[in-house]
């Protein structure tokens, strides 16, 4: 059981908590995530952490309403309790001043690339971050990531805020101006994709953090296994980070999309259920 | 383990020779072998009820009056841990049933579980003098089962005798059967244990892996209450190597560390498909089964019930998630194996039990390719036909392919049970830690030590992949060999 210490709303979808785990943080580096579990029949979700906080042994989570087990989550408030918590899992990201580097996410990945951003600051690079959403309510932690990267551009699909395109718009725009040495992506499967393909044709090399669907997260049910330069990988245990012009997206998308009806099926049921006839979390 | 001279002298206490006396060694094996009552096979497919029912109290009187009460008790060299086999039953045959149980604890953490899933007929019951006389075995394991389920239903559970407190701590990494069999035996020597997991249950294998058709979860728990009310303390959502480190423990003033965290990531076969949505290891399936209940209307994990199910593998694995798929609705469930079924390495009985489940075994048959839909889900498997030629390495006759015999099936859901690699995250946590190149630990194969002298391993993560009474003989193993290491200290 780990304490909500408090809770921020981020836009209608989106927010913040701040955990009480003193051993995940004093354990977290960039690139890491946890497994959170909601409820005595709640699912193991893997989440990457967004910050972490030492002297207060806390953790920072940012969590996107997607189905039911995200939409438990969300419901809960400060002074409850996560039912189960566990981590830092995966590996760290390879940290180094590679010189100047392009942060690329978007939507929901921009909270675990907030990490890694401020620890390719640290390291010396030149940081900038381009901060991609649909519209201007949905972007996130914009002051944050403006407090680590030396520039920070923002794209929305409706032009609502900053420039109006896609993350690929934003990142080009900088490959054609300037020399990039490296780039890093987190979003949605399909963006990373398209971000991959991009980088490839300017031959950056480019890492991209997967999240795929897991069961234990700790390296015992292979459901999040992705395909590699040809070869299966773990993500839980491999990554979550790899070589974004090698990983097969095509079979990752359409592995996420696995369990789709399913969980179309359990979010309606809950989201038909009165309140009260919830099971308790 | 329990001193000969001990054993020969319980033998010889007046009402062990009475007893003894009072019935001819011909009549005792005239008795026949005791039949294990079990559920309708056609009720049983569709719930999640205990297949075997257990003996009556006469069944189990009846079944220990078999045993001859050895001089030599051949049978106990045949248990890993070393349960002192003829007292425990001569218990039962005179109905002191809570004593039988006692004597089982003293050398088991868990007999209840070992009574369950054991594959007695390789161990105890392989060394049983029954079989050099042409005779059936004496039923140990359903004796074994018997005596703890009769303690934990009766309400008075004995807690084993625990040493004075020593004030030194060790650490379990894992809480599957090594470890807590591990935990059991250091708590008893005074010991301060506490026993570390990953997951969000205490049990391991025993409650991801092992169905509850099989061994129900109830009977894990009692057995974990009891290692707590001998002072075993349990740390869940911890995972040693990430949350915390070795070192940390160290620092925290733990003197021994025993790595137990078992089995890790799935094999698959490489082939094509192999990743197509419904593609799937049987760790996974099992685990949103059982560990994650995914089945019932309640829980938040989703699990695939698929109509046509086939599962890739002959072991004790891949029979439980065949009869989980069964019992899930699968109209069609099949196993899928490259050799024929006398090369299974599953126990005899789980096998009868699937066929008697209705069960299709697809044997000498290798898969070598999935089809998909538009979806990406798997739609059909192609196998390989094989035959067997010469006896391999293992003793068993190799399969090999008929070329250019084919086959190809219709199936919904693939469950892929053909073993697993050991758990990475201790062998890439621990500098100079001597690890194979299988990635298991490396270990002296009698104290069960590392090349790091305060790590001791044992199970799966040394092993590869192993049964439980193993990797609970390992536990003890090395409880005895690092009480031996810290005591010289």
């Amino acid at each position: 059981m780990n304490k909500i210490i408090s809770k921020e709303i981020f836009s209608e979808n989106v927010v913040q908590f701040e955990v009480e785990a003193p051993l995940i943080a004093k354990a977290h580096r960039a690139g890491h995530f946890v497994i959170v579990r909601v409820g005595e029949q709640g699912e193991r979700m893997p989440l990457t952490i967004a910050s972490s906080d030492v002297q207060k042994g806390s953790i920072n989570l940012v969590v996107q309403k997607v189905g039911v087990s995200s939409a438990k989550l969300c419901a809960l408030n400060a002074g409850d309790y996560i039912t189960d918590l566990v981590g830092p899992l995966g590996k760290a990201t390879h940290i180094e001043n590679f010189g100047t580097v392009l942060c690329a996410c978007g939507g929901v990945g921009t909270a675990p690339m907030l990490p890694i951003v401020r620890a390719l600051k640290k390291a010396g690079n030149r940081v900038i971050t381009v901060l991609a959403a649909r519209s201007k309510t949905l972007i996130i932690l914009e002051k944050q990531m403006r407090e680590h990267s030396d520039e920070v551009i923002i794209m929305t699909d409706d032009g609502s805020y900053g420039t109006k395109g896609l993350v690929t718009n934003g990142i080009e725009s900088v490959l054609q101006r300037e020399s990039v040495d490296f780039c890093v992506t987190v979003g949605p499967a399909i963006m990373m994709k398209f971000v991959g393909q991009l980088t490839q044709k300017y031959r950056i090399p480019t890492v991209a953090s997967l999240n795929t669907i897991m069961v234990d997260g700790t390296g015992m049910c292979g459901a999040c296994r992705v395909t590699v330069d040809k070869k299966t990988k773990f993500v839980c245990v491999d990554g979550p980070e790899f070589d974004a012009h090698q990983v097969d997206f095509d079979e990752m998308i359409m592995r996420l999309n696995a369990y789709k009806d399913l969980e179309r099926g359990a979010m309606q049921r809950f989201a038909e259920q009165p309140e009260q006839d919830r099971p308790a979390m | 383990m329990k001193e000969e001279s001990q054993i020969k002298q319980e033998r010889e206490q007046d009402w062990r020779v009475s007893l003894r006396n009072g019935m001819k060694a011909k009549d005792r094996i005239a008795i026949p072998r005791v039949q294990m009552p079990e559920r309708d096979a056609r009720i049983r497919s569709t719930n999640n009820e205990e297949v075997n029912l257990g003996l009556t109290e006469t069944q189990a009187m009846t079944e220990a009056q078999r045993c001859l009460d050895c001089a030599k008790p051949t049978c106990m060299d045949g248990c890993p841990v070393g349960v002192n086999i003829p007292t425990f039953i001569k218990y039962i045959e005179v109905g002191n049933f809570p004593a039988a149980a006692r004597t089982l604890k003293q050398t088991s953490a868990l007999p209840a579980v070992c009574g369950r899933v054991c594959p007695q007929e390789k161990q105890c019951e392989a060394h049983c003098i029954h079989l050099k006389m042409k005779s059936t075995a004496v039923s140990i394991g359903n004796l074994e089962r018997f005596a703890a389920d009769y303690e934990r239903n009766s309400g008075c559970i004995s807690v084993p005798e625990v040493a004075a407190s020593k004030g030194i701590k060790v650490a379990a990494v894992g809480s599957g059967p090594a470890g807590l069999s591990f935990a059991g035996d250091m708590a008893k020597l005074g010991y301060d244990v506490s026993v570390f997991e990953a997951l969000h249950e205490i049990g391991g294998v025993l409650k991801y892996g092992i169905p509850v058709f099989r061994l129900p979860n109830e009977i894990v728990d009692v057995e974990i209450d009891n290692l707590r009310s001998m002072g075993v303390k349990f740390v869940k959502n911890c995972i040693v190597g990430k949350t915390i480190t070795i070192d940390d423990l160290k620092a925290d003033g733990f003197k021994g560390v025993f790595v137990a965290s078992g089995a890790g990531l799935p094999r698959f076969m490489n082939i094509p498909g192999e990743n197509l949505a419904g593609v799937m290891s049987s760790n996974e399936y099992l685990t949103r089964v059982n560990l994650m209940n995914a089945a019932s209307a309640t829980s938040d994990t989703p699990v695939y019930t698929g109509k046509k199910v086939a599962v890739i593998g002959g072991g004790n694995t891949a029979m439980d998630s065949v009869r989980t798929a069964r019992r899930l609705g699968a109209e069609r469930a099949m196993i899928v194996y490259r050799r024929s079924e006398e090369e299974m390495p599953a126990r005899r009985e789980e096998i009868h039990h699937a066929k008697a489940e209705g069960i299709d075994f697809l044997t000498l048959r290798n898969p070598i390719a999935y089809q998909g839909d538009e979806k990406g889900r798997v739609t059909h498997m192609q196998l390989q036909v094989m035959e067997l030629g010469e006896a391999d390495a293992s003793g068993r006759r190799a399969p090999r392919e008929i070329p250019g015999k084919t086959e190809c099936i219709e199936v919904d859901e693939v469950i892929v049970s053909v073993g697993v690699s050991p758990n990475p995250l201790i062998p890439q946590s621990v500098s100079g830690l001597d690890v194979s190149k299988w990635g298991t630990i490396v270990v002296d194969e009698s104290s069960m030590q590392s090349s790091i002298p305060m790590i001791f391993a044992g199970g799966d993560i040394v092993r590869g992949g192993a049964t439980v009474i193993l990797a609970m003989g390992d536990g003890r193993r090395a409880a005895k060999s690092m009480n031996e290491w810290l005591s010289k200290k």
